[in-house]
Order: C-alpha cells, then sequence, then structure tokens
C-alpha cells in the first residue's frame, strides 16, 4: 500500500541563465490538499509546468503512484492521471462548456455518441462534487468562477486522480474562492490529491493538509498546516533577507505632489484589478508600494501614467487633475512633470531594435531640444545620449549600439537615465532593478534615493520585499486590487509579508 | 520565455542571410529552367547580357527598376509601422488618373516642367487617397489592412476600367485607353545620362522619373531615420506598446504612414504613362505593385537595399524579355516564379537557415575558445 | 414568361460561376479555422487547373487529372504550412510567395510541355468531366415553372457541382459534429487549450492545411476541365481573392458560406448577362460596378457597419509555447 501519490526526486530546471528549480524534492499524499507556496518568480510554476508536461526537466525523476513516471507531454500527465487547471484558463472561450470538455478526450471520431456519454458522466461529476454548470452556456458568457469550475470538471473528465491547481482565485471574489474551497474538500473526500499553488496564506491555512514553501527556485521546507503558523510560512517564504545596505538620511516630506482618490481600474477581462485605491506621494519622499504580482500594481501604475484608462476615481499631479478616466495622452503628463520607468522594460520602456541613443530619447522625442523643425536633430540626441551614458555609467558606452545587445542592467539604466534627466517632479518606477545584475542595483537604488532628496516625489513598486523596505520611507501593501496597509519600512519582514499574503489583521495575528 | 537567436556578428545577419536566402530562391528557380529543358547557366548569361550588354538593355533595365523602386519603398515605409500595404497595385493604378487628367488638360499649352510637377502632386495624392481608406479602417475600425488591400486592388482594376472604356476614351477608338499626349506631356528621356557613359540609349524609355524615384528613396530614407514622424513610425512598427507608453497617437500614424505608402506607389504611374506610352492604358501597372513585395522584402525595407533589389528585377524583367527570344520556352512568366520564391525564401523562409548558422558560427566560436570573449552579458 | 427564363439562365450560370467559389471558399475555411491565414487560394486553385488539364489531356481521364489536381495543391499548401506551422513565418508573405509561383509556374511549364502559349491542349471525351441529366429532366421540362427549375436550373451540371454543394452540409457536419472539426475549431481559437489537451497543435493545423489543399485541388480541376475544357493562362482571375471574400463575408461558417458565393456568383452572372442593358428602376449599372461589388460588400462589412466578422483568434498568428 503506497498513500504517496506525487513523489519528485532532485527536480532541476535551468532557463538559459535562470535557474528555476533547483533540485527539488517533494512528497504529495494521497487524498490531500498540499499546498505549495512562495513569492513570485520562487519556481512554483515552473515546477508545476514539468509535472503536467509542458516541460521537461534538465535533471531529477518523477513518480507517479509510487511508479517512476517519464512526463513527456501533457498527453502523457493525463493518463498518468494529472490534471492542470492553468491560472490562465486554457479553455475555448466561444465553444459551449461541452465542448471544452469533451476536447482532447471525446472518445469516438463522430462526437454525437460521445456527446450523450459525456452529458450523462458531466451530470455525475456534478452531483459527486457539487459542481454545477450548464453545459450548453458559452465560456465566453460565463462569470470567471464558473469558467473555473469548468477547468476542474475538465480534468475530472480525464480521470484526474491529482488535481494541480495554479494560483486559483487570483481572479474570485471572496465568495467564488469560498465555493472553490468547499469543492476542493469535495473532491479530497472523494479521495483526490489536490496540489494547491498560491501566494495567499490564507488559503493555506484554511484549505491545505500540508504545505511546501518554495525560495528562489529552492524548497525550503514543507510543514503539516496543523503544527505551523502564518508567522512561520510568511518567514519562510520571504526568508530572512539581508537588508540592502542603502545609505539614506530621514526623508523631509513636503507638499502633496501626486494625490490618488478612489482609483479602479479594470482589466481586459473586465475584472476589477484595483479597487477604490487612495494614497498620497508628498515632495521629498518614496511611497513603496508592496505586494505578490498581480494583486493590482501594474493597472495601478498604468492608469496613473495615462496608459490604461480607469473606471473612477481622481488623480491630481501637482495639483491639477488628470484626467485618467477619459482618454489620456502620456505626453502630456511628461510635460506636467511625470516621468515613469515602466514595469516591463523590454516591451513598454525601450524598443530593442533601436540604438541607445533612440532609446534615450522614446516619449520625449518631441521636445524641441531633439528636434530641427520636423527633423531629428541627430547629433543633439547623441551628443545628449553620450551625456547620459557617462552620467549613469552605462556600459558599453556607445550611443549607436543596438538596445538589444546591452546587459538587463544598462537597459535599466537607459531608462532611468532617460526619465529622471528631465527633472521631474513626480518620478513613478516599476520594478528598478527586475533582471538587473547586482551592480547595477546599488547604482540605481542610490539614484533614486538621489530623487528623493532632491524634492521628487517618488512612487516605486517592486515585488522584491528588501527593495521597497530598504528605499521607501512609507510602505503601502497591496493585496487583491486593494491597499490592505500602511507600514513604515522597518516593519517587520513577518508582518509586510502577512498583508502580502492577505491577512489584514496583523497587529492580531501577532498577538 | 522565448530567446529568439543567438547573436550572430551584424554582416551575416544583414548580409549572409540574406544572401543565403536569395541565393536559394534562385537555385530553385534554376531547378525550374532546368526542368523546361534548357540550361540554367546560359539563361544567367543571356538575362546578363540582355540587360547589361548594351545601352538599350541598360535602358530598359532601368526603365523597369524605376517602377520597382516606387512600389518596393511604398511596401517597406508600411513595414516600418508594422503594416503589410498588398494594395501597392491598385493605389498606383488608381493614381495614373492623378497623371493622365493633368496631362489631358494642360498638354496643350504648359511645357513639360509644369506638367510634371502637377503630375508628381496628382499621383501622390490619389494613390495616397487610394490607401487611406484602408489605412482609416485599420486604425479606426480593426478590419485589417492586408484583407481590404486586396479587395482595394480589385475595386480599383473595375473603377480603371470603366472610367478608361466609359469616360476617357476618346471618341471613335475602340482601344480602351486615354489619347496620347502632347509632346509636353510627356516626360524627357535620360539619353544624355546613359551617352555620359557611352553608352547608346536606343528605343529604351529611361526617362526623368528615374531620378525622381532616386530622390523619392532619399526621401523615404530622411523621413523614416530622420524624422520625428519616421521616428513614431519605426516605435508603432517595433513595438505597439512601447508606442502607447510613449504617447505616439497610434490611429494618425497608421494613417499617415498609410497615405505615404499609397503616395509612393501611386508615383509609379509616372513613369509607364508620362515616361513611355504617353497615354493611360488598360492595366499599365503590369504587376508591378506586386514586384514592390518582393523587393522591399529583399532590400530588407532600406532604402539602401531596395534600390538594388529593384534593379535586379528590372535585369529580370529586361533579361527576361531576352531570355524569351533565345529560349521560347523561358518568357517573361519565369519573373513571376523569381518573384515568388525571392517573397518566399526571403520573407516567409527568412529565418529558415538561421539555426544552421548559427550553428555554424557557434562551433567557430568554439573552435577559437581560447581567446577571451567579449564581455557578453 | 420571359423574365422567368432569363431568370433561369442567369441562376444557372450562377451555379455554374459559384461553384470554384464555393469549393475554394471552403478550402481556406478549413485553414483559416485553424490559425492559418491562407490569401493563396487564387494560386493553390490556378495550379491545380492546371495540372489537371494537364494530366487529363496527357492520360485522357479526367479522374487521373482531378487526382493531378489534388496533388499539386495540397504541396502547395503544405509549402504554406511549411513556412507558417513550423517555421513561424508570416502567413500573408508566404500566402502571396504561392501565388506567384503558381501564376508563373503554370504558364512556363504550360508552354514547355504543349507550346500553345500557356494553355493546355483541348480536352474532349473521357479527359473532361461530363454533366449528368438528372432523371426524369427531360420528360418534365415541358411542365411550366416546376419542370424548368428542376430540369434547366438543377439537372444538367457535373459531378463536381453537386460535389462541391454536397460538400456544405458535409462541411458543416465535419466542423460541428466531428472531433476532427473539434479540434480543428479549437486550435484556431486557443491552440493553448489543444496542447494543454494532450493533442498536437502543429499537426492538427497541418492537417487543416492539407484539406484546404484537397479543396483548392477540385475548385482548380472544376475550371480547367469542367467549366472549360482545358488550361488557359491565369484562368482563376482573381476567383481565389473572391472565395476569401466569400469566405469573411460569411463570417467562416459553411453554411453562409454557400450563400455568400451564390451571392457573388449571380453578381458576377449578372454583370455578364447586363452588360449594357437596363435594369428596371436602376437604370444601366456600369458593369464594371457589378465586379467591385462583392469587394465592396466585403470591406464595408469587414468595417463593421454590417455586423463585425470577427475572424478566429488566434488566426494568423504561429503558436509558440509560453512559460
Amino acid at each position: 500500500m503506497n498513500d504517496i501519490a506525487i513523489e519528485l526526486k532532485g527536480i532541476d530546471k535551468k532557463f538559459g541563465l535562470v535557474h528555476a528549480n533547483k533540485n527539488i524534492n517533494m512528497r504529495v499524499r494521497k487524498g490531500t490538499i498540499h499546498g505549495i507556496i512562495g513569492e513570485n518568480g520562487a519556481g512554483k510554476s515552473t515546477l508545476m509546468s514539468i509535472l503536467y508536461g509542458f516541460y521537461q526537466a534538465d535533471n531529477g525523476h518523477i513518480f507517479v503512484d509510487g511508479k517512476k513516471t517519464v512526463i513527456k507531454d501533457p498527453n502523457a500527465a493525463i493518463s498518468a492521471g494529472i490534471g492542470m487547471v492553468h491560472q490562465h484558463f486554457m479553455l475555448v472561450e466561444n465553444f459551449s462548456v461541452l465542448e471544452n470538455i469533451m476536447l482532447g478526450a471525446e472518445e469516438s471520431q463522430v462526437l454525437n455518441a460521445g456527446i450523450t456519454k459525456a452529458r450523462q458522466e458531466l451530470k455525475r461529476l456534478e452531483k459527486e462534487y457539487e459542481l454545477e454548470v450548464d453545459p450548453d452556456a458559452i465560456i465566453e458568457e460565463l462569470p470567471v468562477g464558473i469558467q473555473q469550475r469548468v477547468e476542474i470538471l475538465k480534468a475530472l473528465y480525464r480521470g484526474a486522480e491529482i488535481l494541480i491547481l495554479d494560483e486559483p482565485t487570483g481572479v474570485l471574489t471572496p465568495a467564488e474562492a469560498d465555493h472553490l474551497f468547499r469543492i476542493l474538500e469535495q473532491l479530497k473526500s472523494q479521495g483526490k490529491t489536490i496540489l494547491l499553488i498560491t501566494h495567499k496564506l490564507r488559503e493555506i491555512m484554511a484549505v491545505t493538509d500540508e504545505v511546501s514553501v518554495m525560495r528562489r527556485g529552492e524548497m525550503v521546507a514543507t510543514r503539516t498546516t496543523s503544527e505551523t503558523s502564518v508567522e512561520e510560512l510568511a518567514e519562510l517564504m520571504v526568508g530572512r533577507h539581508v537588508l540592502l545596505h542603502v545609505e539614506k538620511g530621514p526623508a523631509s516630506p513636503g507638499e502633496v505632489l501626486l494625490s490618488v482618490e478612489n482609483l479602479t481600474v479594470r482589466d481586459s477581462r473586465g475584472v476589477d484589478m484595483v479597487k477604490n485605491v487612495s494614497f498620497n506621494v508628498r515632495a521629498g519622499e518614496i511611497v513603496g508600494i508592496a505586494g505578490v504580482a498581480g494583486n493590482g500594481q501594474s493597472e495601478l501604475l498604468q492608469a496613473v501614467s495615462g496608459i490604461r484608462r480607469a473606471v473612477t476615481g481622481k488623480v491630481l499631479l501637482q495639483g491639477e487633475p488628470i484626467h485618467v478616466t477619459g482618454k489620456v495622452d502620456p505626453s502630456e503628463l511628461r510635460h506636467r512633470g511625470l516621468a515613469h520607468v515602466p514595469e516591463d522594460r523590454q516591451h513598454m520602456g525601450l524598443v530593442l531594435k533601436f540604438d541607445e541613443s533612440e532609446n534615450s530619447i522614446l516619449g520625449y522625442h518631441d521636445d524641441p531640444k531633439y528636434l530641427s523643425g520636423m527633423f531629428l536633430n541627430i547629433d543633439a540626441i547623441r551628443k545628449d545620449a553620450a551625456e547620459k551614458i557617462e552620467r549613469y555609467d552605462i556600459r558599453p558606452p556607445n550611443p549607436r549600439l543596438k538596445t538589444a545587445n546591452f546587459s538587463g542592467g544598462n537597459q535599466q539604466k537607459i531608462v532611468l537615465a532617460r526619465e529622471m534627466e528631465r527633472d521631474p517632479a513626480v518620478l513613478i518606477i516599476g520594478q528598478p532593478t527586475r533582471g538587473v545584475d547586482v551592480g547595477a542595483i546599488e547604482f540605481i537604488h542610490k539614484r533614486i534615493i538621489e530623487m528623493r532628496d532632491a524634492g521628487k516625489a517618488v512612487l516605486l513598486v517592486s515585488v522584491e520585499l528588501d527593495e521597497i523596505r530598504s528605499l521607501s520611507d512609507r510602505v503601502l501593501v497591496m493585496f487583491d486590487g486593494r491597499v490592505v496597509g500602511e507600514r513604515a519600512p522597518d516593519a517587520s519582514e513577518g508582518e509586510l509579508g502577512l498583508l502580502m499574503a492577505g491577512v489584514e489583521d496583523t497587529k492580531e495575528a501577532a498577538q | 520565455m522565448s530567446v529568439p537567436y543567438a547573436k550572430l556578428p551584424a554582416w551575416v545577419d544583414y548580409g549572409l542571410i540574406p544572401l543565403i536566402n536569395l541565393a536559394v530562391a534562385f537555385l530553385v528557380a534554376g531547378l525550374v529552367v532546368l526542368a523546361v529543358g534548357e540550361s540554367p547557366l546560359r539563361a544567367a548569361s543571356l538575362l546578363i547580357e540582355g540587360a547589361f550588354g548594351y545601352g538599350e538593355g541598360i535602358g530598359f533595365t532601368l526603365y523597369y527598376a524605376t517602377n520597382f523602386i516606387f512600389t518596393g519603398l511604398a511596401v517597406a515605409i508600411a513595414f516600418h509601422c508594422g503594416l503589410f500595404n498588398i494594395g501597392g497595385e491598385g493605389q498606383a493604378y488608381v493614381a495614373g488618373l492623378g497623371v493622365a487628367l493633368p496631362c489631358l488638360w494642360l498638354d496643350q499649352f504648359a511645357p513639360w516642367y509644369v506638367i510634371f510637377p502637377v503630375a508628381i502632386l496628382g499621383s501622390a495624392l490619389v494613390g495616397g487617397f487610394w490607401a487611406m481608406i484602408p489605412g482609416w479602417l485599420q486604425a479606426k475600425r480593426g478590419s485589417h489592412v492586408v484583407i481590404t488591400t486586396i479587395m482595394f486592388n480589385f475595386i480599383a482594376s473595375s473603377l480603371m476600367v470603366y472610367v478608361l472604356v466609359d469616360v476617357l476614351k476618346p471618341a471613335g477608338s475602340m482601344a480602351p485607353q486615354t489619347r496620347t499626349f502632347a509632346e509636353s506631356g510627356q516626360l524627357p528621356r535620360l539619353d544624355w545620362l546613359l551617352a555620359s557613359f557611352g553608352l547608346d540609349i536606343g528605343g529604351a524609355p529611361f526617362n526623368l522619373s528615374f531620378l525622381l524615384a532616386l530622390v523619392a528613396a532619399f526621401v523615404v530614407w530622411v523621413v523614416v531615420w530622420r524624422t520625428k514622424l519616421g521616428y513614431e513610425i519605426r516605435t508603432m512598427g517595433h513595438s505597439p506598446s512601447a508606442a502607447s507608453y510613449a504617447g505616439i497617437r497610434q490611429s494618425r500614424i497608421i494613417i499617415i504612414t498609410m497615405m505615404m505608402s499609397g503616395a509612393l506607389a501611386g508615383m509609379m504611374a509616372l513613369n509607364p504613362i508620362m515616361g513611355d506610352q504617353h497615354r493611360m492604358q488598360l492595366d499599365f501597372v503590369g504587376g508591378a505593385g506586386f514586384v514592390g513585395i518582393a523587393v522591399a522584402l529583399m532590400g530588407r525595407s532600406h532604402p539602401v537595399g531596395i534600390v538594388p533589389a529593384a534593379i535586379l528585377f528590372g535585369v529580370l524583367y529586361q533579361g527576361g524579355a531576352e531570355i524569351s527570344f533565345e529560349m521560347p520556352q523561358i518568357s517573361r512568366d519565369m519573373i513571376t516564379i523569381i518573384q515568388g520564391l525571392v517573397i518566399l525564401f526571403a520573407g516567409a523562409l527568412e529565418n529558415m537557415f538561421r539555426p544552421a548558422i548559427t550553428a555554424f558560427f557557434a562551433t567557430l566560436g568554439g573552435a577559437r575558445s581560447d581567446k577571451p570573449l567579449p564581455a557578453a552579458e | 414568361m420571359e423574365y422567368f427564363d432569363t431568370l433561369i439562365v442567369i441562376l444557372q450560370s450562377t451555379v455554374r460561376v459559384s461553384v470554384p467559389l464555393i469549393l475554394a471558399a471552403l478550402a481556406g475555411l478549413y485553414s483559416e479555422r485553424a490559425g492559418i491565414f491562407d490569401i493563396g487560394l487564387e494560386g493553390k486553385m490556378l495550379a491545380a487547373a492546371f495540372a489537371g488539364g494537364a494530366a487529363a489531356s496527357v492520360t485522357g481521364s479526367a479522374f487521373i487529372g482531378l487526382c493531378a489536381a489534388i496533388f499539386v495543391s495540397v504541396c502547395l499548401a503544405l509549402v504554406h504550412g511549411f513556412a507558417s506551422i513550423t517555421q513561424r513565418g508570416n502567413q500573408i508573405v508566404s500566402g502571396v510567395a504561392i501565388n506567384f509561383i503558381a501564376l508563373g509556374a503554370t504558364v512556363i511549364l504550360g508552354q514547355a510541355w504543349f507550346r500553345q502559349g500557356g494553355r493546355t491542349p483541348q480536352l474532349s471525351g473521357d479527359a473532361r468531366f461530363t454533366t449528368v441529366e438528372l432523371p426524369f429532366a427531360a420528360e418534365i421540362a415541358d411542365i411550366p415553372v416546376i419542370g424548368s427549375i428542376y430540369s434547366n436550373l438543377l439537372s444538367g451540371h457535373f459531378l463536381l457541382t453537386y460535389l462541391a454543394f454536397a460538400l456544405v452540409p458535409f462541411t458543416w457536419w465535419v466542423l460541428y459534429r466531428t472531433r476532427f472539426g473539434l479540434r480543428l475549431r479549437a486550435v484556431g481559437e486557443n491552440p493553448g487549450a489543444v496542447d494543454t489537451a494532450g493533442i498536437s497543435v502543429t499537426w492538427m493545423r497541418y492537417r487543416a492545411v492539407i484539406c484546404c489543399g484537397i479543396l483548392c485541388g477540385i475548385a482548380g480541376a472544376y475550371l480547367s476541365m469542367a467549366m472549360t475544357a482545358g488550361f488557359v493562362k491565369g484562368m482563376t482571375a482573381g476567383k481565389g481573392f473572391i472565395a476569401l471574400a466569400a469566405l469573411i463575408f460569411a463570417k467562416w461558417k459553411p453554411v453562409n458560406v454557400m450563400f455568400a458565393c451564390l451571392l457573388f456568383g449571380f453578381l458576377d452572372a449578372m454583370s455578364i448577362r447586363m452588360q449594357g442593358n437596363e435594369l428596371p428602376i436602376i437604370g444601366v449599372v456600369p458593369v464594371q460596378f457589378m465586379q467591385a461589388l462583392p469587394y465592396l460588400l466585403t470591406v464595408i462589412l469587414l468595417a463593421g457597419f454590417i455586423g463585425k466578422a470577427i475572424p478566429p483568434r488566434a488566426g494568423g498568428v504561429p503558436y509558440v509555447k509560453e512559460r
């Protein structure tokens, strides 16, 4: 009798220079809900993709039901009894529920025979697990919670005994999430094994039997949920980071330069990603927004900088309103003193096929300084770029080199130089050091502090908690589209970690 | 994570790989020649001789090249904005009106140097207008520019048949064409240019619009790489999200780019109408709009590549005519095949040989690994 | 009665000219529903027409001609598939290339093999498809209206004509009632869903492209071996693009495709018939306007002025597994 559903031994995976999974060992007991928790980029999704056959591990073995199993593609995973509910649903949106469920498991060349069977089977599954769905409804007309149910049914229909759910509550309302957990309990009671990937501690505590914690590609601990605490998990998840040493004097905040009131932003799927968020940023202070990626930070930045339209809310830039719910011209905001270092450097902040000097004017290319009439003043642009290169120590120091050929850190410096040298009143920075080499991090941090000391209002978003803590004067934590708390930067990691994981009442929990 | 391809030296990227693609296209074309029982080598030498062997041949080669420079530039400038304008053929066709009408109106009382600028403007405006509609539909209504420009080619063709047959055909004439322009509606030939190289142009219609094409190539280079507008166009083409970050108004750029593309295609009409036939005939574009696609792909959308690519196709057109005298099996249609093959290998399959070449250079690099590597990151 | 007879004649020629459109548009439907845009319908049809005409004239067998047409068309479809699926190249560029290769190659090879200025020899007897009379067509021809409709409009077409019309419900059935169709539609909408369901996206798309090739092959064979007796240079004359327009006009749905093709075919038949004649109420309509109408209608549809044509969501995009 084997009660281990899945065992991973020495799973190792590299993507180029990124070591996504380092020698992972894990056991999942049958008939349990096993949580996997970790920050963004901890390697959870990669590990699950390996388990589902989307990627091949470079090293290591997978045992399913005690048998060594090679999972070379999703097909192999399905036949090994593994099903997966992806974070971004893998559904054909204009198909009916039934068609989606049958896809890939049709049983016969002609659908008719299968359809009747599928309907019966679906009915049985619905009853057994309380998963009601109208089989003839079209996916895109269903709320996300129901769409997710279809994903679960899809896996069950294929006879999945082991179900992987990747960040399943990211798109759900609290009520929908609660319903999902009831479904998971139901599945467990029927003997299914569930792997729940999440970054939300509340969920882990609420539904899992055991929990594994991943950090920076490594499996750092496995605990029995009833014997651990949110504090312990938060600490394991975030780790004891060495606080990066950043020379920083006390802030002397001045007047409010950026004010956000009741901002609500919706994404293209119609989900509210930013929910009624309000805060201020004053001259001479850095306000850091901490949070796990996908909790609305990106949408917040885009709305404030005029790239994405907000649903409701008011934003004041130096006391003057920005029409965020209508059409905003980002270049007008630049003229009004708003500089923006976007999160997605490679797609938004830079045109990788441009040479360095061309990128050094992106967004400011209508500045008369760079133009003579309708023509670009190439000499002025290159001279200006060369100066920035020198001041920001961009290497190689060649304004004519294609931007794609610079390292991540130097690419980021190109963007920073462009935005900071404009002497803006408000500087918005998303993920300043993502994919940046260690040497450049210190430099970038120094520059951000310098901006603050020069009396700029700096709004900083980062998923790196230690970065937020070492740079910010005030820390706001975003979770599920809301600002769930404000703390001083010297608040403990555990406390911030709890907030980031959606446990709002940290004072209480800490007692 | 998609790592596209390993870095290659620039000369491989911009020189060797396009040349290999082109070579393969011609190799396959050679196989077709072989298949119809002729010698590819002899065909090639006939081709070169027909195109360059004597003054008249060169004149014809450059006459054809003039068309292709215009249409190649038209496709290229749209490419820079990430748009595929397949409508050059129709834009040039309709733009014929912008050339023919000024000639018909003015040729009785104005000299050619007055008519020429009017016709340039006319062709650019009409061609630009014909491309603006698909551009507007793309920018404002989201209809795919590829499909709409194809549709507009056919609409243009019907329209022009109607205009030529029912409106512009002189009374009593049977041929669907306008009357022949008086001398002032005809562009001066560039016989002096070839004569300065000691060549006799003979009957070749090599004319002033060739110089206009070269000017257009230079202007396109200036616009794309040296103006604010060009900067915005290229930003759009490479990364629409960077364009919206930079505050570039996307629909405005799409419409303007399409208009410029149509204007360039439209100016092609000057060459056959004012430079050669001295009247507007049915189907005077003769596929030049489509050749532009091959020329732009081959020239990598850069004027410096487009001019030689256009001349190469000029060689194929002129030399091809010569070949068909000697080898009746090989008609002008051979060029159409080559055109298709160039589009296939230089366009749709442009990365086919890249992995192999990358691997080859990697082994070269490996063999020299004792050398210190440049600071790669 | 005179108007009625005229109508029958026009409808009859509508059917005749619609057949290649229906076949080609259905061909495009298989490909585009799977996410591979195909503007090379014209080229494949042309190459098939040539291959059919050539093989039939050499062997004297219409059947062998049909097989040759399909073979050549499928080969070109596979080139398109290789470029757009395996090499992840630009599907539009690849389609354009195939059109030109076919346009040139048919003439060059035709001239080399038959020396008739790009034509293939006139087909006669068994080398050409023959029309079939439906039972009792002659007997009831004299019954007013019904007889005329039956024996003049419904009877007396080629087998391929009946095949084309039969392929419309068949395609509908394949698309909506078979496993293949379910997967085909899915791969054109969300290849990720197909991949995670354990189905090969590549193989699915190749099969779709092959279906497209087969149907274009039949369309070409109809042109050179049924509608006319032999291949003529450039004989598709834009039919591939009209079919493409019809496919868009029909919003990528099989039964709509048939009606769109019949509409476009009707406009074509009318424009030939009406040349110079006055229409009641409207007066003289330039024949060119009638010819341009299918394209105009498609543009108007694409612009969203009469309903919206939403192409398959993954259309034109090569599938790359995402992390």
